[in-house]
């Protein structure tokens, strides 16, 4: 090997255990609960920097609730939430809004603010939080607009878009800022093929143009393993398996494989868990 | 049973109390901290008029009617005293010092309060206020706020609207109508009306329902279980519950007032 290939090939060692050391997220030992139902029992994940993460894991495993914990809208009842090495439970009202800044949610709904326009919509937390000029707000929101296909329907109201216009017209306000990390729930939920395209092909072009880091909380097995670069697959209160879209066809784990296959029957049993059948049966007669 | 009937009570009275918690902590995130001119004028602005100004019609018509109701009742008894020329004070007295503040604030509750709570149990329900949140914008002082100072601007400016034209109201069927003289309407009026006992304390005991009506809406619309029952619910409990509680306290503030 000469001295230059040698060169660049430990810088780009020392690059890849940079960017592996850089986590954004880390979250450690986390457990939260709701009233006795326990979501997460000591649960470990992390979100390297400029990289698209996806969690998987069936409908009402609480995926939705570990984005709200991620941004500090719920607290964990025992562990810890970091976010670029701060501890997001442990921040004060003012430190978490400060630090809200660098993050930014796309709801499953859009959550578009019905009384305004698209326009008024992707300036509204360029207007909370600058004291830039209307014209130059204009020009920034125009820029948004223009990345997710939607400059010709700024003067829509929320009720004019359909579900994949509303959800491009929410990605272009949760990228107003420019944040650092963008969490999508469900982006994919609801949408029809073409939508979904879309959504797609936003998420990996904005993460790779803008230099986002991306957590993807979805149930959409191929669409998340197209774009993302490592995935989690929660379940029963915790990570059953994690690891690049390629790693994880290959999970031993019957659970994964299940998931990730949509069969009907198997680690997660097709039938409510119930008294035998038969016993059931004998009861009534 | 009894042990049962004991739980229900003590679960109800912890509920009652924690709703109470979170009211109180809602109004004091919403109210406390440092105004920002530049943006809550705008939206203080926005609010009165959704508030206030679109709450005029139906409080311009009732305060008619219900001076003009007042005078018809009011001439039949005086009349046969041979007092009719005490029909302005009756219905001027009856109008500032309860009639005014306390159905005004009946209507805004069934207007404004349940608008107000119905669009933000409605904000909730769609994400838009943890939307907000999560855009580092405090919905209490961005959402609550502004609506909150709103109704508490509007309702005794419409308390006053609502009392001047029932005035107004009695005149048309006393005077017009049933022949009381103009003259004695005014200056009967004139004379048995103090400022401070009933002008004012009619202008107080409306800041107060306006507090207690807003208070109730906002925060039911805010606590509302984020669905299209629970939004049904809120809506509902805000007029029921904001009723009521302007009924008691009118109570209270009237012995305060005029008890003694």
């Amino acid at each position: 090997m000469g001295i230059v290939p040698a060169l660049l090939n430990s810088r780009f060692i020392c690059n890849m255990e940079n960017t592996l050391s850089d986590f954004i997220v880390d979250i450690q030992n986390m457990s939260f609960s709701r009233g006795d139902n326990l979501i997460y029992d000591r649960m470990n994940m992390t979100v390297a920097q400029g990289k698209v993460t996806a969690i998987m894991g069936p409908s009402g495993i609480g995926k939705t609730t570990l984005l709200k914990l991620i941004g500090g809208q719920l607290k964990p009842d025992s562990g810890d939430i970091l976010f670029r090495g701060r501890s997001i439970p442990k921040m004060n009202r003012s430190e978490l809004y400060q630090t809200r800044k660098d993050m930014s949610m796309l709801f499953q709904s859009g959550a578009l603010f019905s009384e305004m326009s698209v326009f008024d919509n992707v300036a509204f937390p360029i207007r909370e939080h600058t004291k830039l000029p209307e014209s130059l707000i204009k020009i920034m929101v125009l820029m948004k607009l223009e990345a997710v296909g939607l400059r010709g329907a700024r003067d829509l109201m929320p009720a004019e878009l359909s579900g994949g216009m509303a959800r491009r017209a929410a990605l272009a306000r949760a990228i107003a800022l420019d944040p650092q990390l963008i969490m999508y729930d469900e982006p994919f939920a609801g949408q029809d093929p073409i939508s979904m395209g879309i959504v797609v092909k936003l998420i990996r072009a904005l993460n790779n143009a803008l230099g986002l880091t991306s957590v993807v909380v979805s149930h959409d097995v191929t669409e998340v393993m197209s774009i993302a670069d490592y995935v989690y697959v929660v379940a029963e209160k915790h990570v059953i398996g994690e690891g690049t879209p390629e790693q994880l066809r290959q999970h031993e784990s019957p659970l994964v494989q299940q998931f990730l296959k949509g069969e009907a029957d198997g680690a997660v049993p097709f039938h409510y868990k119930a008294a035998p059948y038969a016993d059931e049966l004998m009861e009534l007669l | 049973m009894v042990l049962k009937q004991l739980q229900r009570m003590g679960a109800a009275t912890i509920h009652t109390i924690a709703g109470l918690g979170r009211a109180g902590l809602m109004l004091l995130g919403a109210i406390i901290g440092k105004p920002s001119f530049r943006k809550g004028a705008p939206l203080l602005l926005k609010q009165l008029y959704v508030v206030g100004v679109l709450s005029l019609l139906i409080i311009v018509v009732s305060g008619l009617f219900i001076g003009m109701v007042l005078a018809l009742q009011g001439y039949t008894v005086l009349v046969k005293f041979g007092a009719e020329q005490m029909l302005g004070p009756l219905v001027a007295l009856s109008l500032l010092r309860e009639l005014g503040p306390v159905v005004t604030a009946l209507l805004f509750a069934g207007r404004a309060g349940s608008a107000l709570t119905a669009e933000i149990g409605l904000m909730k329900a769609t994400e838009q206020l943890s939307s907000m949140e999560m855009m580092a914008v405090d919905p209490l002082r961005r959402i609550i706020a502004p609506r909150f100072w709103a109704g508490v601007i509007s309702m005794p400016l419409l308390a006053i609207i609502f009392t001047a034209v029932g005035i107004l109201g009695g005149h048309l069927v006393g005077v017009d109508w049933l022949g009381v003289d103009a003259g004695g309407y005014w200056s009967a009026m004139q004379a048995n009306v103090d400022l401070y006992q009933d002008v004012f304390n009619g202008i107080i005991k409306s800041i107060v329902f306006a507090f207690i009506v807003m208070w109730i809406a906002l925060h039911k619309g805010f606590d509302a279980i984020p669905t299209s029952e629970g939004i049904s619910r809120a809506t509902t409990e805000t007029v029921v519950t904001a009723s009521l509680a302007v009924l008691a306290f009118d109570f209270i503030l009237t012995a305060l007032m005029f008890g003694g």
